[in-house]
């Protein structure tokens, strides 16, 4: 199997999201799954920012946060549906990301994470500031999306967990589609370019500032609705979505997994949202044995979890 | 074709380049020659836009492109094949090749991938395999192939042979002189004097920052002056 091959990887995607309920001893897994798929979809942009592109970006989160405090705040304020506040924030999140993006993008490796950390952070303290509007650190209800009742009406009556699951399985499977689509297009192939050599890639007629801005562009929308789902579901929001903490988290996801495959990344995702559950056997030892992991992962495996195992597999064929 | 005048250029307040003067007719390989520091790589930055010019003016058939940003040279008919080789290690020959065409969509890139491959036929061969894998040589070979890509009416070569063994610097100057008949006009910048000087029409020879010596390159390679500097005679 090919890593990069995009019709492998949508085609694995959907068995697994499609076979996985089988084996789910109860609804709980549902909600597991579906905050896998959740955060695979943040994950998936950063594969498109870190990479193909070879940009660093540790504020990510705020464009998460952006995300879904429009889905809490829109119905509210604006009077829109909760879906279309969905699209709000990631046009939102669209245009603040072209904004910041311009300065910060011309600096390149940690001082462009540092950057990019500040912006993160200023997201998720204003969200906790403006308390009035917010509902500040306490975080604040967001509306019912409404397809359950539609579904209801019709006749049809599932359980909240599992029509997430569909929902986010979906999301999941549109992200990666593009993701995948993007890695071949001239545009991806000009992103991997300027991620080995800005220099060279400007020689061969690479607009090498738009293009790193289109992909801080598109990875802030993938950060944003996978922050607005995250409201929807849970129907209740705080501030901590954009903290510093989810920033890192959806990197280390992404690095985990192996950041240059969609697949990998979204493999990442899955196994550090399940491996707190699994590991709530080591009570309050849990964090440190999920750092051991993370390490040895880094030290041993260092393209990632999905493509070091992908390269051990084929090279015992051979 | 490509005509520079007076051009200054300066890391910071250091200037580097003192008023450079130097032409290439369409057609030529003209060579630019001179030791470590000369000021050779700065002067093909000025010419590729990386490196900021503070005098004088560079002009490209006929229009002026001193201030042109970088990536908007390729457009107007200038590559540019960049120093140490710059190829992505991380993508395919063929990407390479293709992101070498990045400014074109029509069915001629196919075309000119399959001339680039009958030029290259190692290339050919290693297509699917990471840039990364190629030898010194033949990651030469595609960075120029990369840059003919671009369809483009003149190539800036800095130092091709840099780093190869004795039998692919002679490969790679078989290479530069084939492209005239590709109706491809080549500045060629090099510190192998005498193998740039053996193919090339007329040559520059630059000492910190000016134009010391210039003429063609048959009087060059004959001049005791040179001889004693750069050819080891």
């Amino acid at each position: 199997m090919k890593l990069g091959s995009k019709h492998t990887t949508l085609l694995v995607l959907a068995v697994i999201i499609i076979v996985a309920p089988f084996f789910f001893p109860s609804s709980y897994y549902f909600r597991v799954g579906s905050l896998i798929f959740i955060n695979g979809l943040a994950v998936t942009g950063i594969v498109i920012l870190t990479g193909y592109a070879g940009q660093v970006s540790l504020g990510h989160a705020g464009f998460a946060g952006i995300g879904a405090y429009a889905c809490a705040l829109a119905p509210v304020y604006l009077g829109v549906h909760p879906g279309l506040a969905l699209i709000i924030g990631a046009l939102l999140s669209g245009a603040i990301a072209f904004l910041v993006g311009r300065p910060i993008l011309r600096l390149k490796g940690y001082y462009l994470g540092v950057a990019s950390l500040g912006f993160g952070i200023l997201v998720a303290m204003l969200l906790t500031n403006e308390a009035q509007i917010t509902g500040g650190p306490d975080g604040i209800r967001v509306a019912d999306l409404g397809i359950r009742g539609l579904l209801r009406e019709m006749g049809f009556r599932v359980k909240g967990s599992e029509l997430w699951y569909v929902l986010t399985g979906i999301c999941l499977l549109i992200g990666a589609w593009l993701a995948l689509n993007l890695h071949d297009s001239p545009t991806g192939r000009a992103l991997r370019a300027l991620h080995g050599s800005e220099v060279a890639a400007r020689t061969v007629g690479v607009d090498v500032a738009r293009l790193k801005l289109q992909a801080f562009v598109i990875s802030a929308v993938f950060a944003s609705v996978s922050g607005s789902l995250l409201a929807l579901q849970n129907r209740f929001i705080t501030p901590e979505v954009a903290g510093f903490l989810h920033s890192v988290e959806m990197v280390t996801m992404a690095v985990l997994g192996g950041v240059g495959s969609v697949l990998g990344a979204i493999f990442g995702a899955a196994i550090l949202t399940t491996l707190p559950q699994v590991l709530t056997v080591f009570a309050e030892y849990e964090y440190a044995v999920l750092g051991l992991v993370m390490m040895l992962v880094m030290i041993f495996l260092r393209d990632g979890l999905l493509p070091s195992l992908a390269k051990l597999i084929k090279g015992r064929e051979q | 074709m490509l005509e520079i005048k007076a051009l200054k250029s300066a890391y910071g307040r250091i200037e580097v380049l003192h008023g450079i003067d130097l032409s290439v007719s369409s057609g030529e390989i003209v060579t630019v020659v001179g030791a470590n520091g000369a000021g050779k790589t700065t002067l093909l930055k000025c010419l590729s836009g990386v490196q900021p010019v503070i005098g004088g003016s560079i002009s490209f058939r006929g229009e002026t492109m001193t201030h042109v940003p970088g990536h908007k040279r390729l457009k107007r008919g200038l590559a540019q094949s960049p120093e140490g080789r710059q190829i992505f290690t991380n993508l395919s020959v063929e990407e390479n090749l293709r992101l070498g065409a990045f400014l074109f969509t029509d069915a001629r890139v196919d075309q000119d991938m399959a001339e680039a491959f009958q030029m290259f036929p190692v290339l050919k061969e290693k297509r699917n395999l990471n840039a990364g894998g190629l030898s010194g040589g033949q990651q030469q070979m595609l960075a120029i192939a990369r840059a003919l890509m671009g369809r483009p009416a003149c190539l800036l070569l800095d130092e091709p042979s840099m780093g190869l063994a004795p039998i692919l610097v002679a490969q790679i100057f078989d290479v530069v002189k084939g492209l005239k008949a590709l109706d491809v006009t080549v500045l060629l910048v090099e510190q192998n004097a005498f193998g740039a000087l053996s193919i090339a029409d007329r040559g520059y020879v630059m000492e910190t920052g000016r134009v010391t010596i210039s003429g063609s390159a048959k009087e060059l390679i004959a001049d005791p002056r040179i001889r004693e500097a750069y050819l080891g005679h």
